[in-house]
């Protein structure tokens, strides 16, 4: 009896986990498509699309460069997808334990987002 | 150009498996690799090997959370210490020459590496006596072991030395721009006697988050070049996809005579660049 509701609660976990997992799937194949798509062009083409050897850096500019269909600018823009995939997962695992009704967890999701945006700002 | 791609990719393929594997973000692969190798300049170097600390952590992470090897109690309440410990570093080492920091850290890793020398035997943890902490903060699990065949129910001990090491490991994320899974892998092996692959897979995954808060700094400064860093994103998501399924199999005893000799060499370089000396 004891062993089945333990089983039931394991079960509970690996859903939450199961959701976790999937949208990192997302986020990794999503960013690997779109580097690799860029990568493609960049030797299809032999340049990057800016002058010389220079890219975008700046979050607009690399949009931008993104739906000019420039190398550096899709590549650059499969890169920042990949730099948001683990702080979207943070995002996603504070919406797990809501609906789990974990309210110490929330809590401390939302602490270390918070501390993770404030880390911009401490920044050079 | 696209033989270099090419090697970079494989290298990076390697990187992803061992730092999938040992729960690091495969910067200690990645940078003397570019650098040595490709003659890459070390801004670039640290900006790609920043990207193979993301793609590490989120390649390895869906099949470490999928199969329930990653426990995100522990890793989201961690956290809380590493990206505080992470703000610290980056002020601090705005003020301060980051050279005793260096050599402390690094005689602390040796002296992990030798405590761990003492664990080599052992295959899982044993009986722990839990935390009061750790059972407030449910900070137990259990997982299927691939390697034992059978399921592993573990729990958490010294909850505020862990606490505290993974402070450390944000510091030096901070200060230097890396994931530092070495001493958080050690924070939860030793110190909170959580099971090593359970320790490792933890540390992958959190590795991600401290690294994408330093990663938005060094794209904005132009260090992350996409010819570098797209075959390293790729290959890394290839190689750590296939780490984590190979680190399953393996046994932990296995996993922790890799991890010794990895420790070692990272705790002596920072020591002798805590003294000066150039690598």
């Amino acid at each position: 009896m004891a062993e089945h509701q333990s089983e039931s609660s394991q079960h509970a976990i690996n859903k939450a986990e199961l959701f976790v997992s999937y949208s990192l799937r997302i986020g990794v194949l999503l960013s690997a498509t779109v580097i690799l798509v860029g990568m493609v062009r960049f030797f299809m083409t032999g340049e990057g699309g800016y002058i010389g050897h220079s890219y975008p850096t700046k979050l607009g500019d690399i949009i931008a460069g993104a739906f000019t269909f420039k190398p550096f600018g899709i590549i650059m823009f499969g890169l920042v997808l990949l730099i948001l995939t683990p702080i979207m997962r943070v995002g996603v695992s504070a919406i797990v334990f809501i609906t789990e009704k974990d309210w110490l967890y929330v809590g401390i999701s939302t602490i270390v987002f918070l501390i993770l945006v404030s880390s911009f700002f401490f920044g050079k | 150009m696209e033989i270099v791609a090419l090697k970079i990719l494989l290298i990076a393929i390697s990187a992803g498996i061992m730092g999938a594997i040992l729960g690091l973000g495969g910067g200690i692969i990645m940078t003397p690799a570019l650098t040595f190798l490709f003659g890459v300049d070390i801004q670039y170097a640290i900006g790609a090997s920043l990207i193979s600390v993301i793609a590490t952590s989120s390649g390895a992470a869906i099949a470490y959370i999928r199969d329930g090897i990653t426990n995100i109690r522990v890793g989201m309440f961690l956290e809380i210490a590493t990206t505080v410990g992470a703000i610290t570093g980056a002020i601090i080492g705005g003020i301060i020459a980051p050279n005793l920091l260096y050599s402390i850290f690094g005689v602390f890793l040796v002296y992990s590496a030798i405590l761990m020398l003492k664990k080599v035997k052992q295959e899982l943890p044993g009986e722990v006596t839990e935390h009061p902490m750790a059972k407030t903060l449910k900070l137990q699990g259990q997982y299927y072991d691939k390697a034992l065949k059978k399921q592993i129910s573990y729990k958490a001990a010294n909850v505020y030395s862990g606490f505290g090491v993974m402070y450390g490991a944000g510091v030096i994320s901070g200060l230097l721009g890396i994931g530092s899974g070495s001493f958080k892998v050690m924070a939860m092996d030793i110190f909170m006697k959580l099971p090593l692959k359970v320790s490792s897979a933890t540390s992958n995954f959190m590795m991600g988050v401290t690294g994408a808060a330093s990663a938005a700094i060094y794209l904005y400064r132009g260090d992350i070049d996409p010819v570098i860093s797209a075959p390293v994103a790729l290959g890394v998501l290839i190689g750590s996809t296939i780490g984590a399924r190979l680190m399953q199999k393996l046994k932990s005893k296995t996993i922790r005579k890799l991890f010794i000799p990895v420790l070692m060499y990272i705790g002596m370089q920072m020591i002798l660049q805590g003294l000066g000396v150039k690598l």
